[in-house]
């Protein structure tokens, strides 16, 4: 922190930098789910921020609003939110015990970034449920859920396949699409009261 | 160094030229390193005729209980010893799964496919796939049978899913401790008794199960037929692949206590599938058909509005 306040050379810039240097990394990563490219670096260099904002969104959007139904109903904050975190870190720790080559961080952090296109996908939910409640509506957004649930896998398996050992790529890769199917289900049955 | 080298070596020509005179002395030839792996990945190739010996690997018995001491040498609170119940490879699991789904008389899972390398992958994903599995087709299966009702409203159903987990998780790991415990106790009463390890026992549980994951999906079918046709096929297969395991095991003891014990794990396994079935799965009454194809059907729904 000192160095870079020391390398600006301009006074009262200290504190915004290394928080502009932090959200510039997110962003950085956040494109790269939209457009996955190998980047050893990008690897080394992780971070939690993303995962938990994108979890809180989710979790936020996913809550059911009233209590009234609280027996039969869809899930609370603190439901999805440990949902998320248990499941990141039980696959993570699955890649892991098959010997991976990503530390636990490094995959929580994949994992976490993956999330994004199923936070979009409750995006475009909510759109949809703004507007009129119709079929062609609903097929639309099944298609839209869809795509961005192949996307979420491709995107983690292009990471994840390379850091295990080449006959256990199957058995890394599938606790992670049930993860993310799950997340999935808990989107497509969110019915708002 | 080098002395000790050519004696080694002379040692060798020594045991060959020996084997040429008398062909009745044994020696020992040191194979290369692509034999190894067979005790994991072949079938077994033990002695000739006797199906005991193939059922009950006597003979390799004690190799395989060194290997186990070999294998597990790291301490417990390393993550090293954790990973050794992670030790296999993707066509292991896929074996294990055939072999849980086509019980072969005959054959013991744990002797064929688990072979002293127990893995805890399998059981912990199964039931993780297994308890999504029947939440989510109990829940589709809910709204697919209350489609045409104007007084329902689709409900996610979000707890089911942590009761699911409970039961299952429960039914997968308690019954095999319970199972381990009494077949240490009937063991020290009864001697020469094959015994499992608690892993092994959880391990055949674990993929026993299997078959209940297609099962549940398929149980999204609204016919109280089908249900109970797929009960039937799903308990004689995973029952039986249970049974073939553990007969050997209590074949030994007291006539009535094998057969008990037998009785009792297939009972078990009978209370997971039909209670799982029966809470998760609403019935499928005639009423409550859609109107496009009940059309025999109502005349029984009007008579009991009437």
């Amino acid at each position: 922190m000192a160095k870079a306040a020391e390398s600006l050379g301009e006074p009262g810039t200290t504190w915004p930098r290394p928080l502009m240097r932090d959200l510039k990394a997110v962003g950085k990563k956040f494109m790269h789910v939209l457009y996955p490219r190998k980047s050893n670096s990008l690897l080394r260099d992780w971070d939690l921020w993303g995962p938990l904002i994108l979890c809180v969104t989710l979790a936020l959007m996913l809550q059911r609003s009233s209590v009234d139904s609280e027996k039969d109903g869809g899930p609370q904050f603190a439901e999805v939110f440990v949902i998320v975190w248990f499941g990141a870190v039980t696959t993570t720790l699955n890649s892991k015990l098959l010997e991976g080559n990503l530390s636990f961080f490094q995959s929580l952090c994949v994992l976490g970034y993956r999330i994004l296109p199923l936070t979009v996908s409750m995006l475009v939910c909510q759109l949809v449920l703004l507007a009129e409640q119709g079929p062609i509506n609903f097929m639309v957004w099944l298609f839209v859920v869809i795509v961005m649930f192949a996307w979420s896998i491709a995107a983690s398996t292009a990471f994840l396949a390379d850091s295990q050992p080449p006959n256990r790529k199957a058995l890394t890769i599938y606790p992670v699409f049930l993860f993310y199917f799950v997340i999935n289900w808990m989107i497509l049955t969110f019915t708002p009261k | 160094m080098a002395a000790v080298g050519d004696l080694q070596f002379e040692e060798f020509g020594n045991a060959a030229a020996t084997a040429a005179e008398n062909p009745g002395a044994t020696t020992i030839s040191i194979e290369g390193p692509g034999e190894s792996p067979t005790h994991q990945a072949g079938l077994p190739r033990g002695s000739g005729g006797e199906e005991d010996d193939e059922l009950l690997g006597n003979d390799d018995s004690d190799k395989t209980e060194l290997l186990a001491g070999q294998k597990k040498s790291s301490p417990f609170w390393t993550f090293e010893y954790y990973q050794t119940f992670f030790d296999v490879d993707t066509y292991q699991v896929f074996d294990r799964i055939k072999g849980s789904l086509l019980p072969i008389p005959g054959k013991n899972f744990v002797r064929l496919y688990i072979r002293s390398n127990p893995d805890l992958y399998g059981p912990f994903w199964i039931c993780a796939t297994l308890v999504f599995a029947i939440a989510i087709s109990g829940n589709l299966s809910n709204f697919l049978i209350h489609l045409g009702e104007k007084t329902y409203h689709y409900v996610p159903e979000f707890r089911k899913v942590s009761i699911a987990a409970t039961i299952i998780y429960a039914y997968a790991w308690l019954v095999p401790l319970a199972l381990w415990g009494f077949l240490m106790w009937r063991n020290s009463k009864v001697m020469n008794i094959v015994s499992y390890s608690f892993l092994e026992i959880v391990c055949v549980y674990g993929y026993s199960l299997f078959i209940y994951i297609p099962t549940a999906v398929l149980w999204i079918i609204p016919q109280k037929a089908v249900r109970w046709i797929l009960v039937m096929i799903a308990l004689g297969v995973s029952g039986s692949v249970l049974a073939m395991t553990f007969w050997p095991a209590v074949r030994e003891d007291n006539r009535r206590i094998a057969l008990a014990t037998i009785v009792t794990i297939v009972l078990l396994h009978t209370l997971l599938s039909v209670g799982c079935l029966a809470y998760f799965f609403d019935a499928p009454e005639m009423d409550h058909l859609p109107t496009a194809t009940a059309a025999p059907n109502q005349t029984v729904a009007a008579a009991k509005a009437s």
